[in-house]
């Protein structure tokens, strides 16, 4: 009785609003759920709930990731696909951080892209493919892109809004102590927006992944997304789904590089008390 | 006895603001002659939204008059300039830099030597009494210590007239008495003119030379009272019978304004 009543006590603590909990915790609950699923996957392959065709076993999936680490294939790929990633997403930021950030501080820039931009990013960029190999060949240049148009629109409007969000009484301040616009755009408002801008760096480059296989769908010979897609046609469940693990995987390295850089940049924005 | 010259220095002549609201103009403020000699500290209060800020954002050049201009020394206002300091509510910190980086900023547009600069910069911190927290970012300090970074921040390039909006009004009780005595210690010891802005009539009383009361919607001059509290003045000061009496007529000068505009706001 006693013991209900402090289990369900202990649990309650675990559900108040917005409250801490002991970060070994939360960790170990981050680890709960995939095990769970990881868990049932077996059971549902191992007493043959579901065939093979449609839902390969975690034994299959890993002797598959094996295979393609021995061929060596696994490196190659993920080398030219992370390379394509990179090249796509770095050139979109090189273009969307300067127009972001116009369009934050001018309204008449803002005027003139903000619609404009709206309605390409609502835009399916696969329908972009047939356009984009008649402009860009069928090279690695279509595929970045491709990356780039699934990446860019987004970008430049987060920016924007980083741009914006940041507090107004800083360009006052700046402006009472004598700064010139260009000063303040450069020394003001940029740093004060870059943690923002850094979080969506971070955002747009875990979208720049989900699109590789949009990018390697056509005329690829090689990549990541390219592998998937020869697998369908063999129906190698195994492939596919290893594949789409492995990308999953790699975004969330990506992901964890731009966290832990962030922190190290902007230590002055983590509250110290 | 106040240490004010009878130099005007500031100037606001038929300063008035209108706002264009959903296309249509909104007086926000009518008018508003003021003059301010040189080192005098003048409060200014009002109900909310009578106009306060939008008044200092005039004198500091950051909004622009609709009408009416402002001078200094006789000299009219075009923009924000660096003979005029602010000090925000929100503190508007540069969080990236750090206390001294801060302060050390404001003093960038100077012809100091970098050695003169770094006098300056361990002199203010000394001043607002953040000594041993030079290297210490915004957001390591409470809220006291932040503003006082942000007074140091307005003051180390001298500049002639510091405006204040509402600068305490985030802080606890404690803190904001301890800063209300800090910044009269300042300004009694640098020269300079001082506007502030504040809805907190205690305060206002007990720093300033005069206190300005303004009526809502628009914002115009209701009342202009000089404060004959001897200085320095020390906190036990709001214990003074006069100082009673100043609150009792600018508190029942606010609350005429305030039943004004919820009259106004009745359907
Ligand atoms: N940018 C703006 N656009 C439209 N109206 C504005 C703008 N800024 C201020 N106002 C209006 O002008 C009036 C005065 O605003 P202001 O901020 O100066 O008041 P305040 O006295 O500082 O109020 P508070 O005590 O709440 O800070 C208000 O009615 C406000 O709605
Ligand atoms: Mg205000």
């Amino acid at each position: 009785m006693t013991s209900a009543t402090s289990l369900y006590t202990r649990l309650a603590r675990l559900f108040r609003l917005r409250k801490d909990i002991h970060p070994t915790l939360f960790t170990l609950s981050g680890l709960f759920v995939p095990l769970v699923l990881l868990a049932a996957w077996w059971g549902a392959t191992a007493f043959g709930l579901v065939k093979p065709l449609f839902l390969p076993s975690p034994g299959d999936v890993i002797a598959e990731g094996w295979r393609q680490l021995t061929e060596g294939i696994l490196f190659t790929d993920a080398k030219i696909s992370t390379y394509r990633i990179l090249i796509g997403w770095l050139v979109a930021t090189v273009v969307a951080v300067p127009v972001g950030v116009l369009m934050g501080n001018f309204r008449i820039i803002e005027g003139a892209l903000e619609p404009l931009i709206s309605t390409i990013r609502y835009m399916p960029v696969v329908a972009l493919i047939p356009l984009s190999i008649l402009w860009a060949g069928i090279g690695d240049l279509q595929k970045v892109l491709i990356l780039f148009l699934g990446t860019f629109f987004q970008q430049a409007l987060m920016i924007m809004d980083n741009v914006k969000n940041i507090d107004a009484n800083l360009i006052r301040a700046g402006q009472t102590l004598g700064f010139s616009n260009q000063e303040i755009l450069r020394r003001i408002i940029l740093p004060a927006a870059m943690p923002g801008i850094w979080d969506t760096f971070r955002i747009t480059i875990g979208w720049t992944w989900t699109y590789l296989v949009v990018a390697e769908l056509v005329a690829a010979s090689d990549g990541l997304g390219r592998r998937i897609m020869d697998a369908q046609r063999y129906l190698a469940t195994d492939t596919i789904l290893f594949g789409t693990l492995l990308i999953g995987l790699l975004g969330l390295i990506t992901d964890y590089c731009f966290k832990k850089t962030g922190q190290v940049l902007f230590r002055w924005n983590k509250a110290g008390r | 006895m106040t240490r004010s010259s009878s130099e005007p220095m500031l100037v606001l002549d038929g300063v008035g603001k209108n706002f264009l609201v959903d296309k249509k103009s909104i007086v926000a403020i009518d008018s508003i002659d003021l003059t301010l000699r040189k080192n005098e500290f003048v409060s200014v209060v009002g109900t909310s939204g009578c106009g306060k800020s939008t008044l200092l954002n005039i004198v500091g050049g950051l909004e622009e008059a609709t009408s009416g201009e402002v001078r200094i020394n006789g000299v009219p206002v075009t923009g924000p300039g660096r003979d005029r300091g602010f000090v925000f509510q929100s503190y508007s910190l540069f969080e990236w830099m750090t206390v001294e980086g801060n302060i050390r900023f404001a003093l960038e547009k100077s012809n100091h030597t970098k050695a003169e600069k770094s006098e300056l910069v361990a002199h203010f911190v000394k001043v607002v009494g953040l000594a041993g927290f030079e290297k210490a970012f915004p957001r390591q300090l409470s809220g006291g210590m932040r503003q006082r970074v942000a007074i140091a921040r307005a003051l180390v390039y001298k500049p002639s007239i510091l405006l204040m909006d509402e600068p305490f009004g985030a802080l606890d009780a404690q803190t904001r008495g301890m800063m209300q005595e800090l910044l009269l210690q300042v300004w009694e010891d640098h020269k300079v003119t001082v506007m502030f802005v504040t809805h907190d009539v205690d305060e206002a009383i007990f720093l300033a030379d005069r206190v300005i009361v303004l009526a809502s919607r628009p914002g115009r001059l209701k009342r202009d009272i000089q404060i004959d509290l001897p200085r320095p003045r020390a906190f036990d000061i709001v214990t003074r019978p006069e100082f009673a009496e100043y609150k009792r007529q600018i508190l029942s000068d606010i609350r005429e304004e305030t039943l004004k505009v919820m009259a106004m706001e009745q359907p």
